[in-house]
């Protein structure tokens, strides 16, 4: 039996790591703040009459990016949990299987094609246009590794691995594709969704991504009970009267939304939504009414964690957030692979 | 086709007939299935048991024919109905991440949570007792023994069923294989627990391949698998002869009888 910690405790836990992680995320960077500056930006934001530096710096630049940052981590979090109960595969992460890139792509073609494709859209859409498009790449990947990895004890391993795989490798030729057509600003662009950052938190994108991600986890939390039965089989969670079909069909919707809105504004960060739900549920167990909050509270810190670091450790040159993650993530990925070697 | 039964408190299949592609799991089974007893579901590997469990728990449809409840069809109650009143303990089930028996055991109630009762945490305390996995409660069930998941997983069917519906509704308890995986003194006590469920008046349906303890436990038996292909209802001890196993199984039988006065049968 390993050692559990109650709802209370691990939920109390991750929401003191993402407020020590906004703290430090707040005061540091290429203007750094000090705590008592920090302190008196806050206080006085409701007056407005405040314009010294520090005030400039955290209300258009640091702010921002910290609110994205706590939405993208959220939402990836909140999305790996979901699709981990209903893949009731511990290793489905929106990256590894493809959602990620599926997103990405479909960000892409809209960013270098979108203008000739569909002269209309965006203006009518604005940066609604690239969420959406986002979002339906990876519903569709999403629809695709289901369709491909079910079978009747759940999903299959190996085949959600392999064709998440394929999906992954489909993209980036495709991304490299857009890449020869496109101009040397979309480019630029372009390779900011390759390596993912919260670099370009604007608060007309970063208040579109957060209502987003707070709207999936509203509709996330009517999931956490049915996806407990579903860790049953999906034939015995109908037993107990799970609408198994209206429960997927809305975990997948979710996964999308989250993963596309915050995909098309960040780009991919890969292997928070493996990192967040693995440690939870080593400290807390595998009851989702827990693991889903607590996934989106330490994913969220996470990746403010990982982007203040990204942002510091080689100033001013910047890292670029998905490669920190995946460095983290890669080799976690790959201790976990050893512990589930017997099932895939 | 027979005729359908118009009992009013009964679970019911009429010509149920179970095709996948151009397999034929079950044919032409009517059977006919009381509250209150215990009725055994026997027949050799493949002779459709667990198919025909699958359609009296409404998990499965059928391809033809009928199965009622209370004189009504199956799929008219709707699965979170059904699912206060049935519960059907698989025969083997894999369970994703590493619930506790405890919490495992508590996803019996899950059809209640909207309406809760004050003892919820004592029903599945209560139930995990029944079936002796209380010691087990903390403990990873992917971790356990199979003997030790089957008595979880009948111990969650319980809970499941644990109250009388307010309404009066029967209720049913339908198992695969319940058994199978048990040491012989926890067969024993398995069954000894569904014939006190069923003189609750629990509707209590379970897949043997003992037939031993179905002769010892069983108010009824549906022999599946029999040369006719038919399948054969009625009394345990008028239908479960010495010549009908030796022409279903084809292993020579011969009854004894025990201590207790109960015929049982040495086979080979």
């Amino acid at each position: 039996m390993s050692q559990r910690f109650s709802a209370q405790a691990v939920l109390g836990g991750s929401a003191l790591l993402l407020v020590a992680a906004f703290v430090v995320g707040a005061a540091s960077g290429a203007y750094a703040i000090s705590l008592p500056q920090l302190w008196g930006v806050l206080t006085s934001l409701g007056q407005g009459a405040d314009k010294s530096p520090e005030h400039l710096v955290f209300l258009n630049i640091r702010l921002p990016r910290l609110v994205l940052g706590v939405a993208a981590g959220a939402g990836l979090g909140m999305a790996g949990t979901l699709m981990q109960g209903l893949f009731r595969n511990p290793l489905a992460d929106p990256g590894l299987v493809g959602i990620s890139s599926g997103a990405a792509l479909a960000a892409g073609v809209t960013i270098i094609l979108g203008a000739w494709l569909w002269p209309v859209l965006p203006r009518t859409l604005g940066s609604w246009t690239l969420v959406l498009m986002a979002f339906g790449g990876g519903l569709s990947v999403t629809l695709l590794i289901y369709g491909l990895s079910r079978s009747e004890g759940g999903t299959r391993m190996a085949l959600m691995l392999l064709a998440g795989i394929a999906v992954n490798a489909l993209a980036s030729a495709g991304l490299g594709f857009l890449s020869v057509m496109a101009t040397d600003e979309q480019l630029r662009s372009l390779q900011f969704w390759l390596l993912g950052s919260l670099g370009g938190a604007r608060w007309s994108a970063v208040l579109l991504v957060g209502a987003a991600v707070l709207l999936s986890c509203v509709a996330a939390r009517s999931l956490a009970a049915p996806l407990n039965a579903i860790a049953l089989g999906e034939a015995q969670a109908a037993l107990l009267g799970v609408d198994v079909e209206r429960i997927k069909r809305r975990a997948i919707v979710v996964t999308a939304v989250a993963v596309g809105a915050v995909t098309a504004t960040t780009g991919i960060i890969g292997f928070i939504g493996l990192i967040a739900p693995h440690w939870v549920r080593m400290v807390a167990g595998p009851d989702h009414r827990v693991v889903l909050p607590a996934s989106a509270l330490l994913g969220a810190a996470l990746v403010l964690a990982a982007d203040t670091v990204a942002r510091t450790v080689m100033a001013p040159a910047e890292l670029p957030l998905g490669v920190l993650t995946a460095f983290i993530g890669a080799p976690m990925f790959l201790w976990m692979l050893r512990h589930f070697k017997g099932r895939i | 086709m027979t005729a359908m039964p118009r009992d009013p408190m009964a679970l019911c299949c009429a010509g149920v007939e179970v095709r996948v592609g151009a397999k034929t799991l079950l044919a032409d089974a009517s059977v006919h299935l009381a509250p209150g007893r215990v009725t055994a579901i026997l027949g050799p590997n493949g002779a459709g048991k667990s198919t025909l469990l699958s359609v009296l728990a409404g998990q499965r449809a059928p391809t033809r024919g009928r199965v009622t409840l209370d004189g009504r069809p199956l799929e008219d109650h709707g699965m979170p109905a059904l699912a206060l009143r049935r519960a059907l303990m698989p025969q083997e089930s894999a369970v994703a991440f590493d619930f506790t028996a405890q919490e495992i055991v508590a996803l019996g109630r899950y059809p209640h949570r909207r309406s809760p009762g004050r003892d919820e945490d004592a029903i599945v305390e209560e139930a995990m007792g029944l079936t002796d996995v209380s010691a087990l409660a903390p403990r990873v069930l992917n971790t356990l023994s199979g003997g030790e998941k089957a008595r979880a997983h009948m111990a969650r069917a319980l809970a499941q069923l644990w109250h009388p519906r307010p309404d009066g509704a029967t209720r049913w308890l339908l198992l695969d294989e319940p058994t199978a995986a048990l040491d012989l003194a926890h067969q024993h006590s398995a069954m000894r627990l569904l014939r006190a469920w069923a003189a609750r008046g629990v509707g209590v349906v379970a897949v043997l391949h003992d037939l031993n303890l179905a002769r010892r436990y069983a108010d009824e038996v549906v022999v599946l698998g029999g040369a006719s292909g038919g399948l054969m209802q009625g009394a345990t001890a008028e239908v479960l002869q010495p010549g009908l196993i030796e022409a279903v199984w084809g292993t020579p039988c011969q009854p004894v009888t025990s201590v207790d006065g109960t015929v049982q049968y040495l086979f080979g």
